[in-house]
C-alpha cells in the first residue's frame, strides 16, 4: 500500500516537469505540421490555406533534396568516425602519466568552449584560407600549391571543422571512461600474455564500448542539424556541394521565404532523424543494458 | 619445477625505500605465505617477482634462469588477484581461456583444458555465465581457474581471500590448500592474516618494513621467534609482552608468554590480576586481565573457568614456555636462567 501511495505521489510530483517538456515538443511540432500543409510565402501572402502535400512535394523536387540528405548523413558519419577514433586514440595517451597533465587536459577541452560560428570563422580565415591561412604555409614551406579548402573540398573541409569541435566531448567522456578501467585487470591480461594491442582488443574496448555509445548517440542528435558551421564558410558551396538537411531548410525558409515549404522540409527532417534514430539504437542500443 | 630466488631484490618508489635488500630462496612445490602488517612490503614484493614492477636492484631467478628484466608474461607465472581481475564481459568460459588464447593455442585444446579446469574447481555449471552472475567464492575460483590453465611454475596469490567474509574464507582456504596438494606446484601468497599464514603454509616468510624478520615453518615461528616482531605478530590472541624486574630475574629485557601459557586459579598463582574482559568463545575463554604490577594481560583459559568482569584471578606462567628477549628486541633462547 506504501509503494503504490509512493508510486502515486511521486507521478503526481513528476507531472508538470513532464507536462512542460510535452508541451515543449508538441507545439513546436504541431505547428510545423500546421504550416507545413499551408500555402505560406512571405513573397505571395496573397495565396494562402491549405496546399495539401504540394509543399513536400516541393521541399522533395528541389534539386539539392537527395544531396542535402547525403550531406547530412556524410557529416554525421565523417565527425563520427574522427571523434571517436581519434577520442579513443587522445583519451589513451592522456591516460599516461605525464608532465602538466592538467593543464594538457584543460587544453584538450578548451575547444568545446569556443562557439561554433567563431570557431568556423578561425579555420576558415587563419587556417584554411588558401591565401594566408595555415595550411597554405605549410604548403608553401613544402614548395606545393596552397590547398583552396572550402571550393575544393568543401564538404571534407566542414567535417573537419565539426569533428575539430566535438573531439574533446568524446576524449573527455572516453578518457573517463579510460581511467575507471580496473588497473589489476590490466595486469592480469599482461600476466596472461596479452600485449599492447590484444589488451587494447580484447580489455579496454569492450570496456569503453558503453562510452562510446553514448558519444555517438549524443553526437548524432547534434551533428544531424550542423548550421552555423556552414553558414559563415561556404554558405552551402559550391553548389549544393555543402549543403545538409538543416541548411536547406534554412534557404528555402530565409532566402526562399516559403515558410510552408521549409516547415515540409523540417517535418522530413524529423522523419530522417527519427529513421537514423533507430538505426542506431538496432546497431549500438544493446550495449547500454549492460 | 618452479623454485624462485631473490638476490640482494630492492625496490624504492622516488625517496620512498620500500624493499631495502632481501634475499630469499623458494623451493619448488613450496607454499610459501609472505605475512606483515599493512605497507610491509609483502604485495611489493609479489609484484616484483610477478614482473609488474621492475627492481630497483638485485636478480630474481626463477628455475636457475635470471628473469629479472623478462615481461610478465615470459616468467611462467601466474597470479591471482585481490579484486580476483576478472574480464566483465567474457564469460566464465572465456576468462579461463583468455591466456590460452593469447598464446594461440588452437579452440578444440582450449575448450579441453578449460573444461578440465572447471571440473576441479566446481565451475562446469557455470562456464557460460558472466562473472557479475556469479558469488564472491565462485569468482574466485574462475580467478584461480585462469592461473591454473596455464600449467604455471609457481602461483602467486595477492591477498585473495579478503573479499570474502569470514565462513567462506575458511572455505577457500581449504579449498587452496586441497589445490597445493593436488597440483604440488609452487605457491607464493600474500597475506595481512596471520591465520591463513599457520594454517595453509610450508614456509612463512614474516615481514616488516620491507625486511624478512624470519623465515620458518609455522611451528617453528610459533615455538622460537627470533625476536619481538615476529612474536608479537604470529599467535593469536597476542604474546603478552612482560618488562621489568620479572624480566630482569630471567635475564632479559623483555620477557614474552602466550595467552595459552599461563596457567589461572581462583586461589593462588604467582601474579593476582582484577578480569577486565571475559571473551567466551565456547571452547576457550580470552581474559583480558588488570595484573599487579604491569599492567593488561591476555590469558587464554577453558571454557569451563567462569569469571566475569571484576573477578579476580591468580595466574602462574609456563616457565618452560617463556620467551626472553634483549634489549635489541632479539630472542635469547628459552632456557631460563633462574636468577
Amino acid at each position: 500500500m506504501a509503494t503504490q501511495n509512493t508510486k502515486t505521489l511521486a507521478r503526481l510530483m513528476m507531472a508538470p516537469s513532464v507536462l512542460l517538456l510535452l508541451v515543449w515538443m508538441i507545439v513546436p511540432l504541431a505547428m510545423t505540421l500546421w504550416f507545413s500543409f499551408q500555402n505560406y510565402n512571405l513573397l505571395d501572402p496573397s495565396s494562402d490555406g491549405f496546399a495539401g502535400f504540394f509543399n513536400y512535394e516541393f521541399f522533395y523536387t528541389d534539386p539539392a533534396f537527395f544531396q542535402s540528405i547525403w550531406n547530412t548523413l556524410v557529416i554525421v558519419g565523417g565527425v563520427l568516425l574522427i571523434t571517436v577514433v581519434g577520442g579513443i586514440a587522445i583519451g589513451l595517451l592522456l591516460d599516461q602519466p605525464i608532465f602538466g597533465q592538467g593543464i594538457v587536459r584543460i587544453l584538450v577541452i578548451s575547444p568545446f568552449f569556443v562557439m561554433p560560428p567563431v570557431a568556423a570563422l578561425i579555420w576558415k580565415n587563419l587556417i584554411m584560407h588558401p591565401g594566408y591561412g595555415v595550411f597554405a604555409d605549410i604548403a608553401n614551406l613544402l614548395g606545393l600549391q596552397p590547398v583552396d579548402w572550402f571550393a575544393q573540398y568543401p564538404l571534407f573541409s566542414i567535417v573537419i571543422i565539426v569533428a575539430w569541435q566535438w573531439l574533446p566531448f568524446a576524449t573527455l567522456i572516453l578518457l573517463t571512461a579510460l581511467q575507471s578501467l580496473d588497473s589489476e585487470q590490466k595486469e592480469a591480461a599482461e600476466m596472461d600474455g596479452a600485449n599492447f594491442f590484444n589488451r587494447f582488443i580484447y580489455l579496454v574496448l569492450p570496456h569503453l564500448a558503453r562510452s562510446i555509445t553514448v558519444v555517438i548517440l549524443i553526437q548524432t542528435i547534434f551533428l544531424l542539424g550542423v548550421y552555423a558551421e556552414i553558414l559563415v564558410t561556404t554558405n552551402g558551396g559550391p553548389g549544393y556541394a555543402s549543403t545538409n538537411i538543416a541548411f536547406l531548410i534554412y534557404r528555402t525558409a530565409l532566402l526562399g521565404y516559403d515558410v510552408g515549404g521549409a516547415s515540409a522540409g523540417g517535418i522530413i527532417a524529423v522523419i530522417l532523424a527519427n529513421i537514423v534514430a533507430i538505426f542506431l539504437m538496432r546497431a549500438v542500443g544493446k550495449n547500454l543494458d549492460r | 619445477m618452479g623454485s624462485i630466488t631473490l638476490r640482494h631484490v630492492s625496490k624504492t618508489f622516488g625517496e620512498a625505500k620500500v624493499i631495502p635488500d632481501i634475499n630469499l630462496e623458494i623451493n619448488d612445490g613450496e607454499f610459501v605465505v609472505f605475512v606483515g602488517p599493512s605497507g610491509c612490503g609483502k604485495s611489493t614484493l609479489l609484484r616484483l617477482i610477478a614482473g609488474l614492477e621492475d627492481v630497483s636492484g638485485g636478480q630474481i631467478l626463477i628455475n636457475g634462469k635470471e628473469v629479472t628484466a623478462a615481461a610478465p608474461a615470459a616468467r611462467g607465472l601466474a597470479m591471482v588477484f585481490q579484486s580476483y581481475a576478472l574480464y566483465p564481459h567474457m564469460t566464465v568460459r572465456n576468462n579461463i581461456g583468455f591466456p590460452l588464447k593469447m598464446a594461440k593455442m588452437d579452440k578444440a585444446a582450449i575448450d579441453k583444458k578449460v573444461e578440465a579446469a572447471a571440473n576441479v574447481l566446481n565451475l562446469t555449471d557455470y562456464l557460460e555465465r558472466r562473472p557479475s552472475q556469479l558469488s564472491g567464492g565462485q569468482r574466485q575460483r574462475v580467478a584461480i581457474g585462469r592461473a591454473i590453465v596455464r600449467e604455471p611454475s609457481a602461483f602467486l596469490f595477492d591477498e585473495p581471500l579478503s573479499n570474502l567474509d569470514a565462513a567462506l574464507r575458511g572455505t577457500m582456504r581449504l579449498e587452496i590448500s586441497d589445490l597445493h596438494n593436488q597440483l604440488k606446484t609452487t605457491m607464493v601468497y600474500v597475506t595481512h592474516d596471520q591465520i591463513e599464514a599457520m594454517t595453509m603454509a610450508d614456509k612463512i616468510v614474516v615481514l616488516n618494513r620491507g625486511n624478512i624478520e624470519q623465515v620458518g615453518s609455522p611451528l617453528e615461528l610459533y615455538k622460537s621467534p627470533r625476536n619481538l616482531f615476529v612474536a608479537g605478530f604470529i599467535g593469536s590472541p597476542r604474546m603478552n609482552f612482560i618488562e621489568g624486574a620479572y624480566a630482569q630475574s630471567r635475564n632479559a629485557k623483555t620477557v614474552g608468554v602466550r595467552p595459552e601459557h599461563l596457567i589461572l586459579s581462583k586461589e593462588s598463582g604467582l601474579w593476582t590480576g582484577t578480569v577486565t574482559v571475559a571473551e567466551h568463545l565456547g571452547a576457550d575463554t580470552f581474559l583480558h586481565a588488570n595484573v599487579d604490577g604491569f599492567g593488561p594481560i591476555t590469558a587464554r583459559v577453558d571454557g569451563e573457568f567462569g569469571v566475569k568482569h571484576g573477578d579476580r584471578v591468580y595466574m602462574t606462567p609456563d616457565e618452560s614456555k617463556l620467551h626472553r628477549f634483549d634489549d635489541k628486541g632479539l630472542a635469547l633462547g628459552n632456557a631460563v636462567v633462574a636468577a
